[in-house]
């Protein structure tokens, strides 16, 4: 995991695209005028606004991230039609449980987007990350973390736990080295 | 003019998903099954609506446009987000879940 940039002058390269991309697309234009202001946001927004937050990893790997983002647009539209199928069928059949995945990733920003990724792919819904910060003794690092997820038709515990765990959990290990 | 077609389609299909999803929320028997529509099924609904809107928009004026693109980003980010802070709150008010649900000793108290 690496917490800080290579580039002194760019200290969260990813954001500094992004708003490069938001800008542009909110304007609905590439002129050169736009362009440039882009350039100066992408550069000096990050600067100033650097230290107020905390660090966060940056991703190392950009070429696994888009294969990721890709395969969970992929998983998302899948998703919705199952759920959708789900929801047109009879509502007896359905199994709903809650589930403990045990978590490898230990930096908050990995595990929300892994939180995010439950939430929008088939049939669950993440709802918390034990142990809960506050219940802890001040300044102590858990040593296992947990996330609860709902599902709404589960058919084998250790499968979905598996699933999770291969198809979304390694590769955010991976892009994030940590 | 294709576009017209692909753009009725799309509404269409859009307008199917976020109606299911819509159907979740009244037939599911409690609060965490009703959870699962308009987290998921609405995604795809608003995403067919605004890829409808840009082919629409982009075939009409002049240009292309893909600011629809930030709104369906936007919506990406912010669904998952609304439905934690629901399901959150719904443990902390300990509300029912249906008899016959599976592990509900996972669930702290907090």
């Amino acid at each position: 995991m690496r917490l800080e940039s290579r580039f002194r002058w760019l200290p969260t390269p990813f954001r500094s695209l992004l708003l490069f991309v938001v800008w542009l697309l909110l304007n609905n234009s590439v002129s050169p005028g736009h362009l440039v202001l882009a350039t100066l946001f992408a550069f000096f927004i990050p600067i100033i606004t650097f230290p107020f937050r905390e660090p966060q990893p940056l991703i190392i790997k950009p070429g696994l991230a888009i294969k990721q983002l890709l395969l969970v647009l992929y998983d998302i539209v899948t998703a919705n039609m199952q759920v959708a199928l789900l929801i047109l069928g009879p509502v007896k059949n359905l199994r709903p449980a809650f589930v403990k995945v045990p978590l490898d990733l230990s930096h908050e920003m990995p595990i929300t987007i892994l939180a995010s990724t439950v939430s929008l792919t088939p049939g669950t819904v993440s709802a918390e990350v034990y142990p809960i910060p506050e219940s802890l003794p001040e300044g102590e690092e858990p040593t296992q973390r947990y996330l609860l997820i709902h599902v709404l038709d589960l058919a084998d515990e250790q499968e979905l736990i598996n699933t999770i765990k291969m198809r979304y959990e390694a590769p955010l290990k991976e892009i994030f080295q940590c | 003019m294709y576009s017209e077609w692909i753009v009725s389609i799309l509404l269409l299909i859009g307008g199917a998903f976020i109606l299911i999803g819509s159907i979740g929320l009244i037939k599911m028997p409690d609060f965490f099954m009703r959870l699962h529509g308009p987290t998921k099924a609405t995604t795809l609904g608003m995403a067919g609506v605004l890829i409808a809107a840009m082919v629409f928009f982009s075939s009409t004026q002049d240009g292309v446009s893909v600011k629809e693109l930030l709104i369906t980003i936007f919506l990406l980010i912010t669904a998952p987000i609304s439905g934690y802070m629901l399901i959150k709150s719904a443990i902390h008010h300990k509300l029912k879940a249906k008899d016959g649900t599976k592990g509900l000793d996972n669930v702290e108290d907090d």
